[in-house]
């Protein structure tokens, strides 16, 4: 029903909404080839690339474009740009990356995100640990905080399935019925006295005893500890379970053995290089 | 001069003021079919006050983007010249004493955002004055237009240019307009990748075939649209193309100038015979002079459209006529809906600038402006960036202690390179360590950023004290001094404990 609309003396398209109907003005032609043009580019398009999904796939195109073939191309590459770096990171030692500005920076982004894939889970994004894994940006290691001893920490593990992984054992002395309550109550007097916390102090005189007894051959004379064997320094305010009275009772009755994985078998060398140097970097490495 | 003179209006003076036989490009006899061939639209040379202040503002426009490239402006060794420069390679935008890193880009952010209000402002007051006088459409459509008539003649000629047949001369006309055309456009991509290197530099690589890949392309992509868009398209790109003049309805109101035909005074319209008198008749002798000047090719007395981009230059040459015929000027002028309704009634009315929509516009311009002025005085050379570490947010040393990591970044806006000493104030017990540096002075090369991470360190005494005290975050600064230049930085940040206890 196309009519022509007096104020204007445009043809209307007969189109009408609540009253308001559209006039019908020309287009340029030029405009009209345009869209001709783009239809016709939509075709040849259709034609030469992935286009239509499809129940059991897509049409794929004469040309054979992929665009996962595209990424794959860009991760060769990038991995083929990366290479004169890892390359230099395999030969290298650890303190000669630290030292070298370029590979301590590649080492470090590549650590990082490494970091973030493999360990965060356990240890935090920020490396700031939780009770009983232990915060990575303090000062305090059991098994040292130098890039060797990082890095064998790394690759080996802790209590792991590696044959030379790092062990110990810290015993279960009230389970295992070595010492009796008494006792225990007396020596956690006495690592609450040399960690410098309130105590009582005629316990921890008896507990002195106790502890050279069964503690020293691990933790040290004072229980300063001993990174060799992994045994934790008892003197300083750092804890993985906890310093208080009761968290200090519960490790001696029940002993503790954390696990970490050996990285050896899932991670290259060169990523396993770059996250030592990470992890040295975060600020309390020695 | 006159070759479409057909019957002229002879007036009492004795002058004579042509007819024209030209129809607008949107009348309604063609607007049956559904897809319009082009209107050719010829238009004609016009003198007077608009168009004056038209080729001023062309002039200025053009002279200063051909021209901003090549001012010099010292900016000591390894750095170009240049007082207007895009250094994509650096990241950095220099205009004159400015210099504006990644970490600025928010004062590029403003000049958009004020470009965008002042336009709104324009808008507002004076209808679509940015594309009549200033857009760059209009600015190059319009130095098209002049080299077409310097090659070819004024409209009559042109006209009938188009309907000779097809000689020597016709096609050397052509072609020199077309070369004149494409020598203007080269010359406006050429001068548009100057802003992206030093000028002259780059103009002797280009013309040894020197210069970078992308400089030639840049110049051939904006010769080509130049060449289109400004010579063959012309106010197609206005009317077709370009959102803007759907966008400006929305900013207009009835106080907004516009060029506006004053019908109240014009209507009805007929011709007009020597000694005839002007009673019972309007001023408007349809001689159609307006039409024919019109580089959109309309008819302003069918009343405001969408096409009309306020050049003025219809108001030019009525006035013209006017004078011709003695009545009085601008009967076409800038005007709003409310003028022109008023007069119709027989009423006063006074243009009103200050209205609550320009007053809001006006404002805003106002406190951007202010904000970024704030800002650019607030600006120093030597720039340090202090991020907190906030994962963790703190770490407890064996010693007791806390340590708190940071990182640094210190920019170097200076010709020299600088030798920063960071020390700590207002952290008593604390000590700054920086990682990979032994002393606490880092050396920043010229125009650089350094990054770095450092940490501070709280002793065991000082962190007992203010865990006693209830505190779990201390507020100090890190102190940046250039000892080459002797400028300070003082940034505040904080430091974290542990909570409780
Ligand atoms: S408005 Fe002026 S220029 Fe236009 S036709 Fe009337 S008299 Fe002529
Ligand atoms: S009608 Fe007048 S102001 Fe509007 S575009 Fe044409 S000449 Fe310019």
């Amino acid at each position: 029903m196309n009519r022509t609309d007096d104020v204007t003396g445009f043809q209307t398209t007969g189109h009408e909404w609540d009253g308001i109907e559209e006039l019908n003005r020309p287009l340029p032609r030029w405009w009209l080839m345009v869209w001709y043009a783009c239809i016709l580019w939509a075709l040849v398009y259709f034609v030469l690339y992935p286009a239509w999904p499809l129940v059991g796939g897509y049409t794929k195109g004469v040309l054979g474009y992929s665009q996962r073939q595209t990424v794959a191309a860009d991760l060769a590459k990038a991995q083929e740009a990366q290479s004169q770096w890892r390359q230099q990171i395999a030969s290298a030692d650890l303190t000669t990356i630290e030292k070298t500005p370029e590979l301590f920076q590649f080492a470090v982004a590549g650590g990082k995100a490494a970091f973030g894939d493999n360990c965060a889970p356990c240890h935090g994004t920020g490396a700031q640990g939780f009770t009983g894994y232990p915060n990575l940006n303090d000062d305090d290691w059991l098994w040292g905080g130098s890039l060797d001893a990082i890095h064998t920490t790394i690759r080996y593990g802790i209590r792991s399935t590696s044959d030379n992984t790092r062990l110990n054992d810290m015993m279960a002395f009230g389970r295992d019925q070595i010492l009796n309550r008494d006792q225990i109550n007396d020596v956690t007097e006495y690592v609450l006295d040399i960690s410098h916390q309130d105590h009582d102090a005629a316990a921890a005189e008896r507990g002195k005893q106790i502890f050279t007894d069964n503690c020293v051959a691990c933790h040290g004379e004072g229980g300063v500890g001993n990174q060799e064997l992994g045994a934790p320094n008892l003197t300083d305010a750092i804890w993985l379970y906890g310093g208080d009275r009761n968290t200090i009772r519960q490790t001696v009755t029940n002993g503790r053995k954390g696990v970490m994985p050996t990285w050896e078998h899932r991670l290259d060398p060169v990523t396993i290089k770059q996250l030592a140097v990470y992890v040295h970097s975060l600020g309390g490495g020695q | 001069m006159n070759d479409m003179a057909d019957t002229g209006t002879i007036t009492e003076t004795g002058t004579v003021v042509e007819r024209a036989d030209v129809e607008a490009v949107n009348a309604k006899a063609t607007r049956e079919t559904l897809y319009a061939e082009r209107v050719k639209i010829h238009p004609k040379l016009v003198h007077g006050h608009w168009r004056r202040i038209k080729w001023a503002v062309m002039g200025v426009t053009l002279a200063i983007y051909y021209l901003t490239p090549w001012i010099r402006w010292d900016r000591g060794p390894n750095l170009p010249d240049q007082a207007v420069l895009i250094d994509f390679a650096n990241t950095r935008f220099f205009f004159f004493f400015l210099e504006i890193w990644p970490q600025e880009f928010y004062f590029v952010t403003g000049l958009l955002v004020l470009a965008a209000l002042v336009l709104f402002l324009m808008t507002a007051l004076a209808g679509r004055v940015w594309c009549g006088y200033m857009c760059p459409q209009t600015v190059w459509t319009d130095l098209m237009i002049m080299i077409e008539r310097l090659v070819e003649g004024d409209r009559g000629r042109r006209i009938v240019l188009d309907k000779l047949p097809m000689s020597g001369s016709k096609l050397a006309k052509r072609v020199i307009k077309h070369a004149l055309w494409l020598l203007v456009a080269l010359l406006t991509g050429g001068a548009w990748v100057f802003y992206f290197g030093d000028a002259p530099t780059l103009m002797v690589d280009l013309v040894t075939g020197q210069a970078p890949i992308v400089a030639y392309t840049t110049i051939g992509v904006l010769t080509a649209t130049t060449y289109l868009l400004g010579g063959l398209a012309r106010e197609q790109v206005c009317t077709y193309m370009c959102p803007w003049p759907r966008i400006q309805g929305a900013m207009l109101d009835d106080e907004s100038l516009m060029v506006s035909y004053r019908g109240w005074r014009g209507e009805p319209r007929s011709h007009y015979r020597k000694g005839e008198s002007w009673d019972n008749r309007g001023d408007c002798i349809d001689c159609k002079q307006c039409v024919v000047v019109c580089p959109m090719g309309i008819d302003i007395r069918d009343g405001a459209q969408l096409e009309c981009i306020n050049c003025a230059l219809c108001i030019d040459a009525c006035n013209d006529v006017m004078t011709k015929i003695n009545r009085p000027g601008n009967l076409i002028a800038y005007d709003s809906f409310q003028g022109l309704s008023a007069a119709a009634k027989g009423e006063n009315h006074r243009f009103r600038p200050l209205r609550p929509r320009t007053l809001i516009y006006a404002g805003l311009i106002a406190v951007v402006g202010l904000i970024m002025l704030t800002a650019l005085l607030m600006r120093t050379e030597l720039d340090v960036n202090v991020l907190r570490d906030r994962n963790p947010l703190f770490v407890r040393l064996s010693d007791g202690g806390v340590r708190n990591g940071y990182t640094l970044r210190i920019l170097n806006k200076e010709h020299d390179s600088m030798h920063v000493v960071l020390t700590l104030d207002g952290l008593e017990g604390g000590q700054l360590v920086l990682q990979g540096h032994d002393s606490g002075t880092v050396e920043v090369p010229v125009d650089d950023l350094q990054s770095l991470r450092a940490f501070v360190v709280l002793s065991p005494e000082a962190t007992r004290k203010a865990m006693a005290a209830g505190e779990d975050v201390l507020d100090f600064a890190i102190v940046a001094h250039d000892t080459q230049s002797d400028r300070t930085s003082r940034n505040s940040t904080t430091f974290r404990l542990p909570e409780g206890r």
